[in-house]
């Protein structure tokens, strides 16, 4: 256990196994994630990446092994975590403008009927900083799968999220939207723990503090402190060792 | 026209009519924004074996139906919460069970058997005061309901995972949306029948998903646009002596189709 008290450890997965319908999906993950970690999960289709997350949130119920997420004693667990799903074309046809899906599920009691005008304000400022402000009015379904995407982190942001867990976040956003995202995450992680499902080596290279390739077992790679030793004999290769191979990785 | 305002029927028959329009409007809108029309579909056509056991027993018949609906809405729930793939089974069988129970109590039923009519295509001409205030009542509650827990239901109806994520009890107000629209099925039974509820249920939600960026605005829209169907409805039904129910859908049909029209201009 980490005890570096200006990058504590927030969650803590040890012996983790998961199993639908007898069929093994995950099999003795063991993890810890950090406050500032930039954490990339990548592997292949079916490897089991969204079952860790949605574990992780408390979706779908553990059934061995443990997950520990350290959250202050006045704040409900589910207040530190903020999730970015992968699928946001659900319910499109839904009257809901951009500004109220920001504010979704935060349950202020402030106010009965309508929102409190400080909730306002801020999911004002999270629209800007995801740069879809001039939409807050706008139905939800008028928007494109990118711009959507973009609302549903400033949803993830709203509470204040001490971890942000992305599934897939930009994989219906332009090259030029992604980098956006990505320096915004960047910047974010330096105070938060930013977890991402994504299959984009770019991501990798350029954001990651740590990477997991999850296929049914889980493999680590540090990219801080990487070594330029590539080993046949490992039960796995992933995009790492092969950027490693290339000599991508110092 | 005018004359007819003085009569007591015609008084009952016009707040009853606003009362399960504006009903209808905010929950044919949960309704339509869940996806659950069929669903409703299937408690309304249920709904008929309480009327069955109500005729049979000699309970009230509001007591009896509501029951009956209450029960269908409460097993579908149960059946949408823990087998999501198997509803539409569910859906069909509540939807002919439901019926069957009630035409073999009526049948079980000693002496007058009522109009079976009346109740698949509403007797809104024939509501007394003990309708009016059951239907006063549910539109109170749905109020309240809606007061205390609009945000909740937003985020439930909207995204029900991360509604769960956020801490919500997804299954809790599920049910409480369902148990609210079967007992609307229940007084809209009264005014247009079972077989015609889901059109009322949905024709003023589908004009004014298109007017409206907001679920309460689609609520109070859907809940305008469905009063004067029925307003429009009765009319036409009291001058030319055709039956209500009928006459406020094909208005609401009627309606859409030029509401559709205007819209490709």
């Amino acid at each position: 256990m980490q005890t570096n008290s200006t990058n504590p450890t927030l969650i803590t997965i040890e012996h983790l196994s998961y199993n639908i319908h007898k069929e093994e999906i995950l099999k003795d993950i063991n993890l810890e994630i950090s406050q500032k970690d930039f954490l990339v999960i990548i592997g292949p289709n079916g490897g089991g990446k969204s079952t860790l997350l949605k574990l992780i949130l408390g979706i779908y119920e553990i059934h061995s092994g443990s997950i520990t997420i350290k959250h202050t004693s006045t704040s409900r667990q589910l207040d530190i975590i903020g999730y970015v799903p992968q699928n946001t074309n659900i319910n499109l046809n839904f009257p809901i403008k951009v500004i109220e899906v920001v504010m979704m599920g935060f349950a202020s009691k402030k106010k009965l009927f309508g929102y409190a005008k400080e909730d306002l304000t801020l999911a004002m400022s999270l629209l800007e900083q995801v740069g879809m402000q001039e939409y807050a009015h706008q139905r939800i379904g008028a928007l494109s799968g990118g711009q959507r995407q973009r609302v549903m982190l400033a949803r993830a942001l709203f509470a204040d999220p001490k971890i942000l867990i992305l599934d897939e976040p930009t994989a219906s956003i332009d090259v030029q939207g992604q980098a956006k995202i990505y320096e915004l995450l960047k910047k974010l992680s330096e105070k938060i723990a930013v977890i991402v499902v994504s299959h984009d080596l770019s991501v990798i290279l350029n954001y990651a503090t740590k990477v997991a390739h999850i296929n049914k077992k889980l493999s680590y790679h540090d990219m801080s402190s990487f070594e330029n030793s590539f080993d046949t004999n490992k039960e796995h290769i992933c995009e790492v060792e092969l950027l490693e191979m290339l000599g991508k990785i110092k | 026209m005018i004359e007819a305002l003085s009569y007591e029927f015609i008084q009952n028959a016009l707040i009853a009519g606003i009362l399960v329009s504006l009903t209808s409007g905010i929950i044919g809108s949960l309704i339509v924004a869940n996806r659950m029309v069929f669903l409703v579909g299937g408690v309304a056509h249920a709904a008929y074996g309480g009327i069955g056991l109500a005729l049979f027993t000699g309970i009230p018949l509001f007591l009896g139906t509501s029951l009956f609906a209450v029960l269908a809405a409460l097993f579908m729930a149960y059946i949408t919460l823990k087998e999501r793939d198997k509803t539409d089974i569910f859906i069909g069988l509540i939807w002919a069970v439901g019926m069957a129970i009630g035409i073999i109590l009526v049948d079980l039923t000693p002496g007058y058997n009522v109009d079976l009519m009346s109740y698949l295509f509403g007797s809104i001409l024939a509501v007394d005061h003990e309708d009016l205030y059951f239907m006063a009542t549910l539109f109170v509650l749905i109020l309240l309901v809606l007061t205390f827990y609009y945000k909740e239901i937003l985020a439930v109806s909207y995204d029900s995972e991360y509604a769960s994520i956020r801490g919500i009890n997804v299954k809790f107000f599920f049910t409480i949306i369902l148990i609210l629209s079967a007992l609307s099925v229940v007084v809209a039974i009264k005014v247009v029948g079972l077989i015609l509820v889901i059109a009322l249920l949905t024709i003023p939600i589908y004009i004014a998903q298109y007017l409206c960026t907001t679920l309460y605005s689609m609520m109070l829209v859907s809940g305008f646009v469905a009063s004067l169907f029925t307003l429009v409805g009765l009319w036409l039904s009291y001058t030319y002596d055709l039956t209500s129910g009928a006459c406020i859908i094909l208005v609401a049909a009627l309606s859409l189709l030029v509401f559709m029209i205007w819209q490709k201009r």
